[in-house]
């Protein structure tokens, strides 16, 4: 005994690894799929679908869900996406920029508004008239919405951008001042170029959160033509006592959401392969 | 006669690490001056300092009788006469072959995009790469990258030319094209400042070597001497680790 190999041993005594893997993976199905059926078994079916999924109730939120609210959800998303973007970018240089109190501003708006939550600012926002007596945000209950948004979505845009600026090599700053072009020049027809190139990506992945933010615009209190997807579900459930338009509010959204998501992934899988 | 380059007890530091320790040092006019040196010598920042991509810690740059240490010179107005070439060769990644010699005539010379095409094909003709005008730096070998970026600082018809080791990134077979095109525009009478570790080239087409070590110029002289005959210890032995490196 003790002269045989050891190696030939172990193998026939105890289970082999890939056999305790398929065993293991067969108890997991099984436990899986008892649950499953407990699910459909013991849930009850009907009354959830007459309250999640009733399809009178659904049909009363056309067409507006349509006309009304995802265009309104789009209004907001777009309008302060484009706010986010252009306050993003400059908080973005500001927060690189040589001079120290430009980094300083930049910085404090930066943590104020990532570290706030967005209701908060929503809330505050709906004050404003009260704080400055006669100031009103242009564009009525869409400006307001917008500003929201873009306040909060500048703050992290602004770190996107930053990322994006800091991406460029400095070989091509270089490379444009010796070419003669000044430092503001350089950045403008030669950093920010790629820079937006670079964060395309991540700023898709933005305006996925701040198309589900713009829910938030529930708390300004708006209501008729302004409602977006989620007022309106919310709204439309009160009025029947039923929770079907939520639902249909939440496809909606998913609607939207999924396949920007899915371009996001594909131009980050495109940057990685070119450069 | 102007100097077309004159550095004065020129002083570098990165923080305390002093990496040029008082050059003196001139380029006249239609010169090519190659500079050599190990690593860490210092001569890539001699020549950034030419045009302050580097700042010097004091002592003073004359570029063409324009002091451009100066604090009230306008650099950027200094910088469009002087052509730079960068050892990663520093394309913009974003524009085609020509709109990278074109895009600072437009906006730096304020050439009209007629003028500068015309120019830009001209001086990518030049360098080889006239068939290139529409592809990305990405798609193209580095020789072709680094031709098209001695065309961009051409483009902006400089009267002098600096090259930060441009053949050091290359694969060695692309060596030649741009070396090529640098014996060229040399024998065209351009002034030319050169950080290289091309010894064969330096030998044949520079008129004047420059040996750096450790912060100092070493050794000045015409190539012949140099290299060819080094009177101090320290070129010897840098030659020798070059030309040699088996031993």
């Amino acid at each position: 005994m003790a002269d045989q190999p050891k190696t030939a041993e172990p193998a026939r005594a105890r289970l082999s690894p890939r056999k305790k893997q398929r065993i293991s993976r067969a108890v997991q199905y099984v436990v899986l799929a008892a649950a499953l059926v407990a699910v459909v078994l013991y849930a009850d079916w009907g009354s959830l679908a007459e309250n999640f999924a009733k399809p009178e109730v659904a049909s009363e939120a056309l067409p507006e869900l349509f006309t009304v609210a995802l265009r309104n959800t789009i209004i907001y998303a777009v309008g302060g996406f484009v706010f986010s973007f252009v306050l993003g970018l400059l908080l973005a240089l500001m927060r690189l920029s040589q001079v120290r109190p430009y980094r300083w501003i930049a910085i404090l708006y930066i943590e104020i508004f990532r570290g706030l939550p967005a209701l908060l600012i929503f809330l505050m926002i709906t004050f404003l008239p009260l704080a400055l007596p006669g100031f009103e945000v242009p564009g009525g209950t869409y400006g307001q919405g917008i500003l929201g948004l873009g306040l909060v979505g500048a703050a992290y845009q602004a770190e996107v951008f930053r990322a994006g600026l800091q991406a460029v090599p400095k070989g091509q700053v270089e490379a444009a001042r010796s070419l003669g072009m000044s430092a503001s020049r350089a950045q403008l027809t030669v950093v920010i170029p790629q820079a937006i190139r670079m964060v395309i990506p991540p700023t898709t992945n933005q305006f996925v959160a701040l198309l589900k933010d713009s829910s938030l615009v529930l708390f300004l209190g708006v209501s008729g033509e302004y409602v977006e997807l989620a007022k309106f579900g919310n709204d439309l459930a009160s009025q029947y006592a039923n929770a079907t338009p939520i639902m249909v509010a939440g496809v909606t959204y998913l609607i939207v959401t999924i396949p920007l998501g899915y371009l996001a992934s594909r131009l980050e899988g495109r940057k990685g392969r070119n450069r | 006669m102007t100097h077309a380059i004159e550095l004065q007890d020129l002083h570098k530091y990165f923080g305390k690490n002093e990496v040029l320790k008082g050059i003196d040092m001139t380029v006249e006019p239609g010169q090519v001056v190659c500079v050599i040196g190990p690593s860490g010598s210092g001569k890539s920042t001699l020549l950034r300092c030419v045009n302050l991509l580097e700042q010097p810690t004091y002592g003073k740059v004359f570029v063409q009788g324009v002091e451009v240490t100066d604090p009230d010179v306008d650099i950027d107005a200094v910088r469009r006469h002087i052509g730079m070439v960068f050892q990663q060769f520093n394309l913009f990644p974003h524009m085609t072959a020509l709109q990278n010699v074109m895009i600072a005539q437009q906006r730096v010379l304020r050439r009209s995009k007629r003028e500068a095409e015309v120019i830009a094909r001209e001086n990518l003709d030049k360098v080889g790469v006239g068939a290139k005008c529409d592809a990305l730096p990405g798609q193209l070998s580095g020789g072709q990258q680094q031709r098209v970026a001695i065309a961009r600082a051409l483009a902006m018809s400089p009267g002098l030319m600096l090259f930060d080791e441009p053949t050091s990134a290359l694969d060695p077979e692309l060596v030649g094209d741009v070396l090529t095109v640098m014996r060229k525009l040399a024998e065209e009478g351009m002034t030319m400042l050169v950080v290289t570790h091309e010894m064969g080239f330096a030998r044949e087409v520079a008129d004047r070597v420059v040996f750096m070590d450790g912060g100092v110029v070493v050794e000045d002289g015409p190539p012949a001497q140099v290299i060819g005959d080094p009177q101090q210890e320290r070129t010897r032995a840098f030659l020798h680790r070059v030309l040699h490196p088996e031993d």
